[in-house]
């Protein structure tokens, strides 16, 4: 697969759908792993990281589960590129920084993506759309077994498999759900919830994970401590946290449908209105747009177009995806005047 | 007004900076706001926190710690607390005292409960001695409350730290 392939293609974890695909954009468990005895990626020299490169996409290409993969050695793609895998979930920001023996393995469908050389020697993602972390995890599971078959890793019987850093010591795992919680956010309750969440430690992040700020009503959610219980019991409370802050955004859209109907429908098709019309929109503009016109088709309040399509435009209408789809590269204002155009021809079809 | 640092792009982002009671602007382009912003938060980042984690069990002995080496890898526990990473898996072994402590102290558990690698390849039958085997199976016990199993344990313990003091004893009696 060429990276310019996946342009037409939409990944798999925007489809919307999938178990509370109206409130939960996406779930995603990751693994960090790293092999015996060889030093982790900032400690490794020059010649030890090309080694562990060519030892993990060596063994990765032999695992019938990643048969179906490309390898995108970093140092072979420029700057637009990069960000672009950033943009579709299929590696981090940090990872697209220094590229020198770096490489990101990611398969047809983009569900299964492989870090090599990130924080920790591998960094195994599942990414699906809806709620799904079980079912994520027992497809990393699998490809985790069949890695750890080819190449001896580091892991001891007291702490479980050793990382990089010791916040991600034992399970190695991060399990994350993506949720879309705009009347949480409208009702003024976020604060109250994000508060619980932290106290019970768990992290939120936004739509682009570590550091960034929540746009569009977007937050992510993913357990903290990843050492003293099964990988299975991590995942137990994940979703039973999630599963109530469904039910709270669900109870927070039901409280605005009953108080303020004609405000909410006022708001949701006048950001309809603007993103079917605007000659010019920052990305920020429309990720907050596109969030209340997802949030309307929930309510059955917009039905000419489906959720799939709004949840590819918060992805299609980021900088390199613009770029890519112009095939050149754009100022920021070029790309208000394209990101507009793009939206009108989506919506107006 | 062109950015500040690349000069090359238009500046849409406008930064106050100040360091030590001097106030600085700074006008910037998408881009170097972001990879300025990355930076900032590098400044104190994780490796701050956890370095302050780590610091916090004993300054007293600080130097001395600080000093000990992964013979694997060769980085220092200093390095540790400098940056934040561990250098290699051999490091858990090398730190395994303070480390123990820090991994509780960020996961309220310390003892890997998960699932392990289908083949441990390089790792020798016995990983662990007598007495750490008896600290994992007590802590195993405490965490499931099995206390009559942990207070067995703790009596093994003590017994063999008896052993061991005597057998020190007589060795510096031999020599």
């Amino acid at each position: 697969m060429q990276l310019n392939d996946m342009l037409k293609h939409t990944s798999e974890w925007l489809k919307g759908t999938g178990p509370s695909s109206d409130i939960v954009i996406s779930s995603r468990v990751r693994l960090a792993r790293n092999l015996d005895k060889i030093p982790f990626p900032h400690w490794a020299n020059k010649k030890q990281s090309k080694q562990i490169l060519e030892t993990i996409t060596g063994a990765a290409t032999s695992i019938n589960y990643l048969k179906n993969t490309t390898i995108f050695k970093l140092a072979d793609l420029d700057n637009i590129d990069k960000q672009f895998l950033v943009e579709r979930h299929l590696m981090s920001y940090e990872h697209a920084q220094k590229t020198d023996s770096k490489a990101v393995i990611v398969d047809d469908d983009e569900i299964i993506s492989i870090m090599v050389n990130e924080e920790d020697h591998l960094r195994i993602q599942v990414i699906q759309s809806g709620f799904n972390l079980f079912e994520s995890w027992n497809i990393i599971n699998k490809i985790d077994d069949c890695l750890a078959n080819e190449i001896p890793l580091a892991y001891s019987s007291e702490w479980g498999y050793l990382t990089a850093c010791p916040t991600n010591t034992g399970t190695g795992m991060r399990g994350s759900v993506m949720l879309h919680l705009p009347a949480l956010v409208m009702t003024n309750q976020i604060n109250n919830v994000l508060a619980a969440i932290s106290k019970l430690s768990f992290t939120t992040r936004g739509l682009y994970g570590e550091g960034t700020q929540a746009t569009g009503n977007l937050f992510q959610i993913s357990n903290q401590v990843s050492l003293g219980h099964t990988e299975e019991e991590l995942i137990e409370n994940i979703n039973s946290l999630i599963r109530q802050i469904i039910e709270q955004e669900n109870q927070a859209r039901q409280a605005l449908l009953a108080n303020n109907n004609a405000v909410l429908e006022d708001k949701v098709k006048r950001s309809f209105g603007i993103l079917k019309s605007a000659h010019i929109i920052t990305s920020q503009e429309t990720t907050e747009l596109l969030s209340l016109v997802r949030l309307g088709i929930d309510l059955g309040m917009i039905k000419d177009i489906d959720r799939r399509s709004v949840n590819e435009l918060f992805i299609i209408t980021q900088p390199a995806h613009l770029q890519k789809l112009e095939n050149k590269k754009l100022t920021a204002q070029e790309r208000d005047v394209k990101r507009a155009e793009l939206i009108r021809n989506k919506l107006n079809q | 007004m062109l950015c500040d640092s690349c000069g090359k792009n238009p500046a849409t982002v406008h930064l106050t900076e100040i360091i030590e009671d001097k106030m600085n602007e700074l006008h910037l382009c998408e881009e170097c706001a972001r990879n300025k912003s990355a930076a900032m938060e590098q400044q104190f980042g994780l490796a701050d926190l956890l370095g302050g984690l780590a610091e916090f069990e004993k300054p007293a002995e600080d130097k001395e710690v600080s000093a000990i080496k992964c013979p694997n890898c060769g980085l220092s526990y200093k390095d540790f607390k400098k940056i934040g990473r561990l250098g290699c898996g051999e490091c858990y072994a090398a730190f395994k005292k303070y480390l123990g402590p820090l991994l509780k102290r960020i996961h309220g558990l310390c003892l890997h409960h998960g699932k392990s690698p289908s083949k441990i390849a390089n790792i020798p039958e016995k990983t662990t001695s007598e007495m750490d085997d008896l600290r994992i199976r007590l802590q195993k016990a405490i965490e499931a409350e099995e206390f009559e199993e942990a207070a067995k344990i703790r009596d093994e313990i003590r017994q063999l730290q008896q052993k061991d003091s005597q057998n020190n004893k007589e060795g510096q009696d031999a020599a």
